[in-house]
């Protein structure tokens, strides 16, 4: 199958399920917490006209005020962290953190040392984890599929409606 | 070349010379401490001379001394220079270079975070690295630092420059920005719209890259240079390769250096198509950067398939690379080709649109001067009229075989540094045509044992410029690998680069300064 079938294929399921907890579209902050680049040669790969995502209701922000999932890349250096927490605080609830690449899951190969924190769940919440280095853009398009599944009972226990 | 050059420096400054050692291409000079402004001043002013690093190292164990060594490059004798001198634990001080070399500014303060060696006189003390929640005395490349302490934080408070007077205010932008951009700061100080100041503060994706590099084994090691600044894994990659392999004596299989070869330029092709689709971008030229967007694509697919990796990577190692490409050859050549064809047609439509052009056009000078100064490399230095690529003055790889041109502009601004960009995709693809055509039989990786002790310079000309690794192995290991990406000489630019310019042409002079903010923080 070519790249373009399978994120047709993809695509449309992900439009599915945004449609049913969304109504519309579903709205990501990317975070560099200290990434080496190439997580977001990726990122910004999704909005090339082959991926182009948000033809499937996904639509990368400016400000995570506006968000409903903070992507998050890098191993969140010790000179990040204030950063991300900051802006994981700025995102409304009920929301949604993914974990992009092996350094955002774990640390990856800068794993834990005076300068790097070794993986976001160490300070903020993580919904689901994407591993690669760098993940292909399908892989972040199913890791965002799978995050939207846990949506709903998020939903359940603080009651908001998205 | 080398031979010349040293007499001559021993001439004129004899007594001053302590130690001289030569291996290969590298002449390490150690000269009296209080001598090397003196000596760098001479070399960089009068010789003409580029600074390409100044590092510092802890050899406490073996002699008592911190060194500092700062680096230069006789570009047309495919040399290096080396001035070290020796630094004393009770009296970590010595004299800044800065007032008289600019581009030393901020390898000083970077010696001054990491190792706590104090450059006296330096025109700007404050801290690089650390940021201000830095307890004081923690000096992470110091051989008794343990790379697991997490330093507590405390309070502090970092100093901007400030501008004042009727009518100056001041933007803060950063690190998280609007875009999917890499972290950092800048704090621009503006008079209606034009910039009359900017300043950056970066060192947000700082990793301790190269503790790091002294804490894993050397195999692994190779893994770590490509994720310095992950877009130029391949340039990185191989300047570490060729540096353990300088130290052991290692020649690598032929077949091996020109898949090197093919590997750089084609990492080259699709950073530069992605530059000018980030041109493209910030000057709201949606069409256009939808096209030069899908190109970059078709290359990373086509890396994939060559490769496995859309960035290229796992392919190298020291000694050679890990997986033949042979077989993908008429592929290769088959969709560069065609690559290069919309490619060309592109770059003719885009240059056509007054109101792109109109945009991209005087914007963001970098005079030749101010690149010199500050030792700007690459593709940017380039456009500025700096006539050196890595490429044909330090040849490696299987570059010594090729025909290419280096390609250059005089103008300095955003439309130069485009142009020369859209030229270095053509040569490149020629390179990569002719390494293909040329395509040699045999091994593709070297026998390798154990690396012996030793130290050599490994360098490549990334995308981004001129890229430097200078690895000290001892016991198989890496004792100290210092790490200069071409984006922390191309930083200090772009405060020079806005002057004069307004607000919301900022976001094109960075982009077409493509600069790294990993490869820089480290
Ligand atoms: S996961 Fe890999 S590609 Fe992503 S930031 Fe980390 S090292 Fe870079």
């Amino acid at each position: 199958m070519s790249v373009e079938d399978e994120i047709e294929l993809m695509g449309q399921r992900l439009n599915e399920k945004i449609k049913k907890i969304f109504g519309r579209s579903l709205h990501i902050r990317e975070v560099d917490a200290g990434s080496c680049n190439a997580c977001e040669v990726e990122v910004n790969a999704l909005s090339n006209p082959i991926y182009d995502i948000e033809r499937f209701g996904i639509h990368i922000v400016a400000s995570p005020r506006h968000a409903d999932m903070l992507l998050v890349t890098g191993p969140v250096t010790r000179n990040m962290e204030l950063a991300l927490l900051k802006t994981y605080n700025a995102t409304p609830s009920p929301k949604l953190v993914a974990a992009m690449g092996s350094c955002a899951c774990n640390g990856g190969i800068f794993g834990e040392t005076y300068a790097s924190g070794g993986g976001v769940d160490k300070f903020i919440p993580v919904d689901v984890y994407i591993p690669g280095c760098p993940p292909r853009p399908q892989a972040v398009i199913f890791g965002i599929m799978v995050a939207l599944d846990k949506l709903p009972q998020k939903i359940g226990k603080t009651g908001v409606k998205p | 070349m080398n031979r010349e050059f040293t007499e001559a420096l021993k001439k004129e400054f004899g007594n001053n010379i302590l130690d001289e050692v030569t291996s290969r291409n590298e002449t390490y000079l150690t000269v009296k401490k209080e001598a090397n402004v003196k000596i760098c001043d001479h070399i960089y002013h009068h010789l003409d001379i580029s600074l390409v690093s100044i590092f510092a190292t802890d050899e406490r164990k073996k002699d008592g001394f911190f060194k500092v060594h700062y680096v230069f490059s006789l570009d047309k004798g495919d040399a290096f220079v080396i001035i070290k001198i020796n630094i004393d634990e009770k009296t970590p001080r010595y004299n800044s270079i800065t007032h008289k070399i600019a581009a030393a500014n901020w390898y000083e303060r970077e010696i001054q975070d990491m190792f706590g060696l104090i450059p006296q006189g330096h025109p700007d003390p404050r801290r690089l690295i650390h940021f201000e929640d830095m307890p004081a005395g923690v000096y992470p490349l110091r051989k008794d630092f343990n790379i697991r302490t997490k330093p507590q934080r405390v309070k502090g408070e970092y100093v901007y420059r400030r501008v004042e007077g009727e009518g100056v205010y001041e933007i803060p932008v950063g690190p998280v920005h609007a875009g999917v951009i890499e972290p950092g700061h800048f704090r621009f100080s503006v008079a209606g719209e034009p910039i009359i100041n900017l300043e950056i503060r970066h060192f947000y994706t700082h990793k301790g890259v190269e503790k790091l590099f002294e804490n894993i084994s050397l195999d692994k090691a190779v893994f770590l240079a490509e994720r310095v600044s992950g877009d130029n894994s391949v340039a990185h990659a191989v300047a570490f390769c060729q540096a353990v392999e300088k130290i052991a004596g290692i020649d690598i299989p032929p077949r091996a250096k020109y898949t090197r070869t093919i590997l750089l330029e084609l990492e080259r092709v699709y950073n530069h198509v992605g530059d000018i689709a980030g041109i493209a971008t910030d000057v709201a030229f949606g069409m256009g950067a939808a096209h030069a967007n899908r190109l970059k694509e078709e290359i990373l697919q086509l890396n994939e398939k060559v490769t496995g990796s859309r960035l290229l990577r796992g392919m190298n190692a020291i000694g050679g690379v890990r997986r033949d490409i042979g077989d993908k050859k008429d592929g290769i050549l088959l969709e560069l080709s065609e690559i290069q064809r919309d490619f060309r047609e592109l770059m003719e439509y885009l240059m056509s649109i007054p109101s792109l052009m109109d945009r991209i056009e005087t914007t963001g000078r970098i005079y030749n001067d101010t690149a010199k100064g500050l030792h700007v490399v690459g593709p940017v230095a380039r456009a500025s009229g700096i006539d050196r690529d890595t490429r044909r003055d330090h040849p490696y790889a299987a570059y010594p075989e090729f025909n290419f041109k280096v390609q250059l502009q005089k103008g300095g601004d955003v439309y130069a540094r485009t142009v020369v960009r859209a030229d270095e995709v053509c040569e490149s693809i020629g390179i990569i045509e002719q390494a293909l055509w040329s395509f040699p039989d045999g091994e593709i990786k070297a026998m390798v044992g154990e690396i012996p002790d030793g130290y050599a310079f490994g360098y490549t000309e990334a995308p981004r410029g001129e890229t430097l690794y200078w690895v000290n192995t001892s016991n198989n290991k890496i004792e100290r690998c210092k790490v200069r990406d071409p984006s922390f000489c191309n930083w200090l630019a772009i405060e020079y680069a806005v002057l004069d310019n307004i607000v919301p042409d900022f976001p094109i002079i960075n982009k077409s300064l493509s600069l790294s903010y990993s490869g820089n923080d480290m």
